[in-house]
């Protein structure tokens, strides 16, 4: 009985270190790649065999990846940002105010958010072109709209759906309008649920890769993700593995950060939503 | 849920008033929406109607159904069907994306409940393995798609390495270059990529459910492996179809990973690739607008069929 159980235990943990290395590998992996070059690059090596900096001094001394990284921060920033502002008021009153079709519009809204985003792609392009933004963080900002408004609004409306109805009573009784009820009662309260929300958003622009791709023209303009997927040498032979592993580190490192931080948040934002990041 | 208090004689009642301010709340929200989905989807499905071409984006003349079906008579008698309906590419396209879909997601719901299950047992370390299956997670798939392609890679990658020392393997295998190994290239991909989101969303289901069933499962001594699929399984159902129909969407309209690990793999191309291929780069633009229109047909109509057939309660509105 005890060997069983043993054997059982000693089981288990298999599986789980089986979890662990199947997840980290990768990642691993390419970390041990970024710091390897010259030959020693086109060696397996499953420990780390060095510690050479040049893949890392090639990427951050492109002028472009930079522009990238920038790129990156201030579409997702921007678009984290409208979202929130959009995202609250709604919600206040998706969570708070009863009126028909309500549940209608919620189901809407996360319909928009299931969207295959190839079915706007024709009409965003001539919207992006019409609007003479073609090329610029513009464009990506307002696309960006599309998965991480509808996401924001159904986190942040099932949230403030759960509060009791006393933190509002109060308010309404002293008089105070939806506004002053929005920025004083639930604002202060909402902030854990919009710094996960807001973290989610950024995710998912940083990440995103179909509009950047179709949007952009110019090297200088390219999102980190398409500067990466783009990177390529002169031939399939000549594929700068050393700077690309470098870069996918580099851009992932502060998520994985951030992430690991947040895991709570994060965890309870993605069951809420249950949208994909 | 707040309902009105009693409104003051005379003027508007307390409700009315905040029925108003609701309004303009969600107006700003319902016009950003309206710009970026509603008018931009009107738009390609109307484009899909026309012979509009990249260049000249307001050139385009209406011709009915003619990108999706037509039939011409030569004079020679012989009859031509012309249209995406009747384009190999496309169907190869379709067969591509539903393959994708059914085994990826099948895999990840089984393996996504092995990690929950785990995850929900009480161990030493539990923290540490529960950050580590994060991390596929939070790298950005392009990223996902390069770091893969270098561990698949067939000269130098560390997979064939591996296997080959293991002698699971003959000889070194092209896994991205092949037309016989690149779909499961993608698959290992996108599996080892979403796993963790399934595992996450199930495990927020079996949380619910009481320890005590377990309890009482054990003082009677049934087997676990019957309690599960009695006890645990009946009741984590409905998290279960939710997190299906999120990761079914997901992976019909995958893009991205496909785009950056197997380019131009036509044993890889799904829906999406083919339609921006010819929007963006074949210069057929309002063909590739007909593609995504079907995309967006099918994907529709297989949500509606998935939530009416299955009952499936996506916006817990019904405990309200």
């Amino acid at each position: 009985m005890t060997r069983h159980k043993l054997l059982k235990r000693i089981g288990f943990y298999a599986l789980v270190a089986v979890i662990v290395v199947f997840s980290v590998f990768p990642f691993y992996y390419a970390v041990v790649t970024s710091f390897a070059s010259g030959t020693a690059l086109f060696r397996v090596n499953y420990l780390p065999s060095g510690f050479d900096l040049r893949n890392y001094q090639a990427v951050l001394g492109s002028r472009n990846f930079l522009y990238s990284i920038g790129n990156s921060l201030i579409i997702a920033t921007a678009t984290v940002g409208l979202s929130l502002f959009l995202g609250v008021t709604a919600s206040y009153a998706l969570a708070r105010v009863r009126f028909r079709g309500r549940g209608l519009l919620l189901m809407t809204i996360l319909a928009v958010s299931m969207f295959p985003q190839i079915a706007v792609l024709a009409g965003l392009f001539e919207l992006v072109r019409f609007l003479g933004i073609f090329n610029t963080h513009w464009a990506m900002i307002l696309s960006y709209t599309i998965f991480t408004l509808p996401f924001t609004v159904w986190v942040l409306t099932t949230f403030m759906r759960d509060l009791p109805v006393e933190i509002e009573e109060a308010a309404i009784v002293d008089g105070a309008s939806p506004w002053i009820i929005i920025t004083r009662v639930f604002l202060p309260l909402l902030w854990p649920a919009m710094v996960t929300t807001g973290l989610l958003a950024f995710i998912g622009a940083w990440n995103e890769f179909l509009f950047a791709l179709t949007f952009t023209s110019t090297e200088s303009m390219r999102t980190v993700p398409v500067a990466i997927g783009l990177l390529s040498g002169a031939s399939e032979q000549e594929i700068p593995w050393g700077p690309i592993m470098a870069a996918s580190v580099i851009v992932t490192v502060p998520l994985i950060v951030l992430v690991l931080i947040f895991q709570r948040k994060i965890v309870a934002g993605l069951t809420a939503g249950g949208v994909k990041g | 849920m707040t309902d009105p208090i009693a409104g003051r004689p005379g003027g508007p009642s307390l409700r009315q008033r905040r029925q108003r301010a609701a309004f303009w709340f969600l107006a700003p929200m319902l016009f950003a929406l309206l710009c970026v989905a509603a008018w931009p989807l009107a738009r390609t499905i109307w484009f899909s109607f026309t012979n509009t071409t990249l260049s000249n984006l307001y050139g385009g003349e209406w011709i009915g159904f003619d990108n999706y079906l037509s039939m011409r008579t030569l004079s020679s008698g012989r009859v031509v069907w012309r249209g995406t309906l009747v384009d190999p590419a496309w169907w190869n396209a379709v067969w591509n994306t539903v393959r994708f879909s059914l085994i990826s997601v099948g895999f990840e719901t089984v393996l996504g409940l092995i990690v929950a299950l785990v995850l929900n047992a009480e161990f030493k370390g539990r923290a540490l393995v529960r950050a580590a299956i994060l991390i596929p997670w939070a790298i950005p798939t392009i990223v996902s798609a390069k770091m893969w392609a270098w561990m698949l890679n067939d000269q130098f990658g560390i997979l064939n390495d591996i296997l080959l020392r293991l002698g699971l393997i003959g000889e070194k295998i092209a896994w991205t270059a092949s037309t016989e190994t690149a779909m499961t290239a993608v698959l290992i991909v996108d599996i080892w990529k979403t796993t963790p989101f399934m595992a996450l969303l199930i495990l927020a289901g079996l949380q619910m459910v009481p320890r005590d069933i377990y309890e009482a499962a054990r003082l009677d001594g049934i087997h676990p492996v019957r309690v599960f699929f009695r006890v645990t399984l009946p009741l984590i159902k409905p998290a279960l179809m939710v997190a299906v129909i999120f990761r079914m969407l997901d992976a019909l309209r995958i893009f991205d990973l496909i785009y950056v690990l197997t380019p131009n793999s036509s044993a890889t191309k799904t829906m999406s690739v083919i339609s921006r291929e010819n929007m963006i780069d074949f210069d057929k633009f309002a063909y590739g607008a007909a593609q995504s229109t079907l995309l967006f047909a099918i994907i529709a109509v297989f949500v509606s069929a998935y939530i009416w057939l299955g009952r499936v309660d996506l916006g817990g509105e019904g405990s309200k």
